[in-house]
C-alpha cells in the first residue's frame, strides 16, 4: 500500500473524540410535529401568546414548504415525523452558581475541554450553554449588565425583554425565507440573545457552546444579535454532538442586525459528530445564517472553521443595505469519510459603496465531497459596490471531490467584482518531498492544511484559534507514526 | 559512507537496479552519468525511499546503518539528503516554515532541542546568501512560482540549511542557465568537507566544470559499467556512450 493510502486508511480509522453520552435526566415532547407539539414547546417555555401565534404562523408555512433539493448533498429522505423537537435536562430551576450545574453536565464540559472554571477565569468569555434545547447556564451576566449589555437565553429574552425580540426576530430571515428556517422557527428551543446599546464595545468574546445529546432529538437553536449604533460585539460559537448510529437534524437560525456604525463579529467552530468511517450516523447541520448590516457603515463578519456534520447546508450571508457597509466570509471546511458539505455565502449589495471580501477554503479527504456555493448579487442602487472573492480547494487522494459555483448577479454598471479559485491536491510527490526532508507524513498534511487555512485562522480570536487549530489537527489526525 | 552492494530494484514488475555496487568515502564528490533510461534516478529515488519502488535485492548501507529498512525520513534524518529533479511547490507553506520544521524533525531525532527563532534567521540569511536568493523568498511559499532556476537553488539552500552527510543531486543542472549553474555549484563547493560526501547525477560533463569529482562512474542498463576520474567525464562528452554500450555487450 503505498504512503497516501496508507494516511488516508488512518485518517478514516481516526475516531471522533467527542463520542460520550451524558446520563442526565431528559424530558422529552413525542415524537413528530403538529400543531400540538409546537403548542407543547411554547407552553413548556412558559411563552407568551405572541410568540405561540408567531410559532404557529410558521408552522403552517413550513407545512406548504418542501423540502429543498438544489444543493449538492445526497441523503435518504428525512422523515419529519419520526424526530424528537423538544428534549430539555429535567427540572429547569434558577441557578445561582457552578455548584448549582448538574454534575454530570460539569463533567460533559469537562470532556469538551471547557470547563466553566477555566473560561470564567482565564479568558473572560461570557458564555450561553446550549445542552439540547435549554439553556443552563449564563456566565457574566452581571458584569455585562453594568454597560447595557443584555447577554441571555432565548427562553429569557422572550420573557424579559419581549419588545426587543418582537422587533427584530424573523426580520433578517423571515419565517417563509426556507424550509429549514420555517421550521426552526415553529419548533425553536433555544438558544441565545444578545443586544448591544448605543455606544458600546462589548468588552469580552461574548460564546455559546451547542451540545446534541439525546438519542433521536432534533436542535433548533435560535440566536438574534442586534449591536445598535457605533456598538461591537465579537461572538464566538462552538458545537460539538455525542456519536450515535442514527443521524440528527441540526436545523438552527441566526440572525445579525448592525445598525449606523456597528461591527459584529461572528466566529463559528462546528465540530458535529461526522459519521463513522462507513458513513453511519452523524448530525445533519442544515442552518440559515445571515446578517443585515442595515445602517451606515455597519461592517458584519463571519468566521467558520466547519470540521464536522454528516451533511451541512450552511450559507452565512449579509445583507449589505446601509451606505459604506462592510461584508466578510472567511471559512474553511474539512470534509473527511463520507462527509458532505456544501456552504458558502451570500452578499448582497444594496447600499452605496458597499464592500465584501469571500475567502473560503475547502479541504477534501476520503470520499468526502466538499462544495463551495457562493452568491455576490449587486443591486440597481448599489453604486460602488466591491467583491473580492477568493475560493480555494485542497484534495487528498483520488476518491474526493471538491466543486465550486459561485453565482454573480450584477444590476449596476459601477460594480466591480472580483473572483479568483485554485484547486491544489497534496499529492504523494509533496509527501515524499516532505519526508525526504525529515518532516513525517502526518505532520506534513497537518503543516500544509494550517498553511492553506492561514488567511481564515488568523481572523479567529486569539483563544478561539488555537482550538481550532486543535479541531483541525483532530480531523487530520491518526496517520503514519 | 555509503556502501550499495548489488543492489536490485524495480517499479511495477520490471527490474531497472540490476545489481549495483557502489562506495562512497566522506570527503568525495562521485558522479553518475550515463544514457537516459539507465537507472540514475532510480538510484536516488531508491536510496531516499521513495514509494512505489520493490527492492529485490542487495543492501544500501549509510555509515554501517540499513537504508533500506527506514522509513524516508528516517533516512533523511540520518543525513541522506535528495536534491530533486523536479522540486515539488507546497502552496502556503512558506520556506521560513518548512525548513524550521525540517530542521526540528532532524534536530529531534537526534534529542535535541528545536533550534531558536533568532539561531534559524541567522542560519538561513547565511544560507540565502550562499545561493543568492532574494530577500523575499522566507516568506514565499516553497516552490511556489519558482522559476526552474530559483527551484534548483532552493535545493541547494535547503541543503545548506541542513548540512547532510551524503547529498543526491539528481540532475541539478537540467534547465539551468550558466549563471544559475555558477550559483548551484558554488553553493555545493562551500559546503564540501572532508566529513561529507556528494553524488551528482547527471548527463553533462559541462557542470563537472565547476564541482570537479573524484570519480565519474557510468550508468548502463542498471549497473555501473566503467568507473574512472574526471577525465572519464570529458571523454564521454567527446565520444558520447556508443562505445561503452558496445563494450558491455560485447562481454
Amino acid at each position: 500500500m503505498s504512503d497516501q493510502n496508507q494516511i488516508l486508511e488512518d485518517l478514516s480509522t481516526s475516531d471522533y473524540k467527542y463520542g460520550f453520552v451524558t446520563n442526565i435526566e431528559q424530558e422529552f415532547a413525542p415524537k413528530g410535529l403538529s400543531e400540538d407539539i409546537v403548542r407543547f414547546i411554547s407552553t413548556k417555555k412558559e411563552e407568551p401568546e405572541w410568540m405561540l401565534e408567531w410559532r404557529l404562523k410558521a408552522f403552517r408555512e413550513w407545512q406548504k414548504m418542501e423540502e429543498p433539493e438544489w444543493a449538492n448533498v445526497h441523503f435518504p429522505k428525512i422523515d419529519f415525523q419520526d424526530i424528537i423537537y423538544y428534549a430539555a435536562p429535567k427540572v429547569k430551576k434558577e441557578l445561582n452558581s457552578l455548584d448549582e450545574v448538574d454534575p454530570e453536565l460539569l463533567k460533559t464540559f469537562e470532556k469538551l475541554g471547557i470547563s466553566l472554571e477555566e473560561q470564567k477565569r482565564l479568558s473572560g468569555v461570557a458564555m450561553d450553554i446550549v445542552v439540547d434545547s435549554v439553556s443552563v447556564k449564563t456566565t457574566f451576566q452581571k458584569t455585562l449588565k453594568e454597560k447595557g449589555i443584555i447577554f441571555c437565553s432565548m427562553s429569557d429574552a422572550i420573557k424579559n425583554h419581549p419588545d426587543l425580540v418582537k422587533k427584530y426576530i424573523g426580520t433578517v430571515v423571515p419565517i417563509k425565507d426556507n424550509f429549514f428556517a420555517a421550521l426552526n422557527s415553529a419548533v425553536f428551543s433555544d438558544g441565545s440573545f444578545c443586544y448591544i446599546p448605543k455606544g458600546i464595545k462589548c468588552p469580552m468574546e461574548l460564546s455559546t457552546y451547542f451540545r446534541i445529546n439525546a438519542a433521536g432529538s432534533g436542535q433548533f437553536e435560535r440566536t438574534l444579535l442586534v449591536v445598535d449604533e457605533g456598538g461591537y460585539a465579537s461572538y464566538l460559537e462552538g458545537c460539538t454532538a455525542p456519536q450515535r448510529d442514527e443521524n440528527q437534524l441540526h436545523a438552527a437560525v441566526v440572525e445579525l442586525v448592525a445598525m449606523d456604525d456597528a461591527e459584529i463579529k461572528y466566529s463559528t467552530v462546528q465540530n458535529w459528530y461526522p459519521g463513522d468511517k462507513d458513513g453511519k450516523g452523524g448530525v445533519y447541520n442544515f442552518v440559515t445564517k445571515r446578517g443585515m448590516c442595515k445602517g451606515k457603515n455597519s461592517k458584519i463578519s463571519w468566521t467558520q472553521v466547519e470540521t464536522g456534520s454528516a451533511i451541512t447546508w450552511k450559507y452565512p450571508s449579509c445583507i449589505l443595505a446601509g451606505d459604506n457597509s462592510i461584508g466578510e466570509f472567511y471559512s474553511v471546511a474539512v470534509t473527511n469519510h463520507f462527509q458532505q458539505a456544501d456552504t458558502g455565502t451570500k452578499m448582497i449589495h444594496i447600499g452605496k459603496n458597499t464592500k465584501s471580501r469571500i475567502v473560503s477554503k475547502g479541504i477534501s479527504i476520503g470520499k468526502s465531497q466538499n462544495t463551495y456555493r457562493g452568491l455576490v448579487k449587486v443591486h440597481k442602487k448599489a453604486e460602488n459596490a466591491r467583491n473580492f472573492s477568493q475560493c480555494d480547494s485542497l484534495l487528498m487522494g483520488n476518491r474526493c471531490g471538491a466543486h465550486t459555483f459561485p453565482y454573480i448577479e450584477v444590476d449596476n454598471r459601477s460594480a466591480k467584482v472580483e473572483h479568483e479559485a485554485t484547486t491544489s491536491k497534496i499529492s504523494e510527490d509533496i509527501l515524499f518531498y516532505c519526508q525526504q526532508r525529515g518532516i513525517d507524513s502526518e505532520q506534513a498534511v497537518a503543516m500544509i492544511v494550517n498553511g492553506f487555512c492561514k488567511e481564515v485562522m488568523d481572523n479567529l480570536p486569539m483563544e478561539f484559534a488555537v482550538e481550532a487549530r486543535k479541531l483541525l489537527n483532530i480531523s487530520l489526525e491518526g496517520s503514519v507514526g | 559512507m555509503l556502501k550499495i552492494n548489488n543492489l536490485k530494484a524495480g517499479i511495477a514488475g520490471k527490474e531497472i537496479l540490476k545489481g549495483l555496487n557502489l562506495e562512497v568515502n566522506a570527503g568525495e564528490v562521485h558522479a553518475i552519468m550515463g544514457p537516459n533510461g539507465t537507472g540514475k534516478s532510480t538510484l536516488g529515488n531508491v536510496l531516499s525511499g521513495k514509494d512505489g519502488y520493490d527492492v529485490s535485492e542487495g543492501s544500501a548501507l549509510l555509515e554501517g546503518v540499513e537504508l533500506l529498512e527506514l522509513s524516508p525520513e528516517e533516512r533523511a534524518q540520518l543525513g541522506l539528503f535528495l536534491a530533486f529533479q523536479y522540486p515539488v511547490e507546497i502552496p502556503g507553506v512558506s520556506n521560513a516554515n518548512f525548513l524550521k520544521a525540517s530542521i526540528n524533525e532532524i534536530r529531534k531525532s537526534k534529542g535535541q532541542n528545536p533550534i531558536s527563532a533568532p539561531e534559524f534567521l541567522k542560519l538561513l540569511r547565511e544560507k540565502m546568501e550562499l545561493v543568492e536568493m532574494q530577500k523575499d523568498f522566507i516568506s514565499r511559499s516553497v516552490n511556489v512560482g519558482f522559476s526552474g532556476g530559483e527551484k534548483k537553488r532552493n535545493e541547494i539552500l535547503q541543503m545548506a540549511m541542513l548540512n547532510p552527510k551524503l547529498a543526491i543531486l539528481d540532475e541539478t543542472d537540467s534547465g539551468l542557465d550558466i549563471d544559475a549553474l555558477r550559483i548551484v555549484a558554488n553553493g555545493v563547493n562551500k559546503l564540501r568537507t572532508n566529513d561529507n560526501a556528494f553524488i551528482i547525477i547527471t548527463h553533462y560533463q559541462r557542470l563537472l566544470d565547476y564541482i570537479v569529482p573524484d570519480f565519474v562512474h557510468v550508468m548502463y542498463d542498471g549497473r555501473i559499467v566503467k568507473s574512472g576520474d574526471k577525465s572519464l567525464a570529458l571523454e564521454l562528452e567527446e565520444k558520447g556512450y556508443d562505445w561503452i554500450k558496445e563494450e558491455v555487450e560485447a562481454l
